[in-house]
């Protein structure tokens, strides 16, 4: 059985210091008919010590799919990208890039990394709930996430 | 009148042996406004020569998505996946795949190979057609792919 038809919630974990994007994309999730946590970090060093339960954080679960900034104080989002995806226990965790950048650089740099997808916030307030509803519909309701518990990378 | 911006048709590469399942996904995409080309090889050697722009198709153009099954014969969705990921050229390319397994192991393995999405192919034709829908809003309205000449690697 898939996770999304499972009646576990979903885990994730938003990495992002602007207080406006993270009351957007909180909102435009609060109707979905996924169970799901948002968790919320506002820094990059703070997501990574989410991610390997430390610090502050030495209780939370293993997040389903991680959404990740790129301009982020402390650690810059690239950074967390690149640590995910060379940690054997991390790396299967999707993660989406949600930036308000365009750049082709940008969007190269985080492919040769790894991310699973590169989305831009829109500027417009109506257009960013749409592509987060998107988001909702494509990475909760259709796509399979890696199973909970996932074994050591074996690969 | 709304000011079109001319853009390069969407490149797409179907690895998929299974003619009932490439006939819904081309039918899917033939419903799209979104300008787009549609290439399909059988098996996974050809999704590679394909790739390399090698023997049958030295001048096919570089897929900006690839939608690949786990069971193809010759080499297998898994390590064409590998290959992908592991080439400086290729591993930018967005590798959804699109497979009958709904197997945890498959599920990890291919996030651990660095699959970009991983759907399992509903048996329905109308959702298997809704699905593909979903994917072209996902992956063609809304995510940015890489930029088409992705020559510095660095």
């Amino acid at each position: 059985m898939s996770l999304s038809e499972s009646n576990q919630a979903l885990d994730i974990l938003l990495c992002e210091d602007n207080l406006g994007d993270v009351y957007i994309i909180t909102n435009a999730l609060r109707e979905s008919q996924i169970k799901y946590n948002l968790n919320h970090v506002s820094n990059g060093e703070a997501a990574m010590a989410y991610l390997q339960q430390e610090g502050d954080y030495p209780t939370v679960p293993r997040p389903d799919l991680v959404l990740l900034d790129l301009n982020l104080p402390k650690k810059p989002g690239l950074e967390v990208l690149q640590a995910i995806k060379s940690d054997p226990n991390l790396k299967a965790i999707p993660v989406i890039i949600l930036t308000s950048s365009k750049a082709e650089q940008d969007i190269l740099k985080c492919y040769q990394h790894y991310a699973s997808c590169f989305v831009t916030k829109p500027f417009d307030f109506e257009e960013f709930a749409s592509a987060i509803k998107k988001i909702e519909n494509f990475w909760l309701n259709l796509v399979q996430l890696p199973p909970k518990f996932a074994p050591h990378g074996s690969s | 009148m709304e000011i079109v911006p001319i853009r390069a048709p969407v490149e797409i590469l179907l690895g998929e042996d299974n003619p009932g399942d490439v006939y819904i996904v081309r039918s899917s995409l033939t419903d799209s406004k979104l300008h787009h080309n549609f290439y399909q090889v059988n098996d996974g050697e050809a999704v590679m020569a394909y790739l390399h722009q090698e023997k049958d198709y030295q001048n096919v153009p570089l897929p900006d998505l690839i939608l690949l099954d786990l069971n193809l014969p010759k080499k297998n969705g898994f390590e064409v996946l590998a290959e992908i990921k592991a080439d400086l050229k290729l591993k930018t390319i967005p590798v959804v795949i699109l497979t009958s397994s709904n197997a945890e192991t498959d599920i990890l393995r291919s996030y651990q190979l660095c699959a970009n999405s991983y759907i399992v192919k509903p048996s329905d034709y109308f959702v298997f057609f809704q699905a593909i829908k979903n994917i072209e809003i996902f992956w063609l309205n809304l995510a940015k792919l890489p930029p088409k000449t992705a020559t510095n690697f660095n």
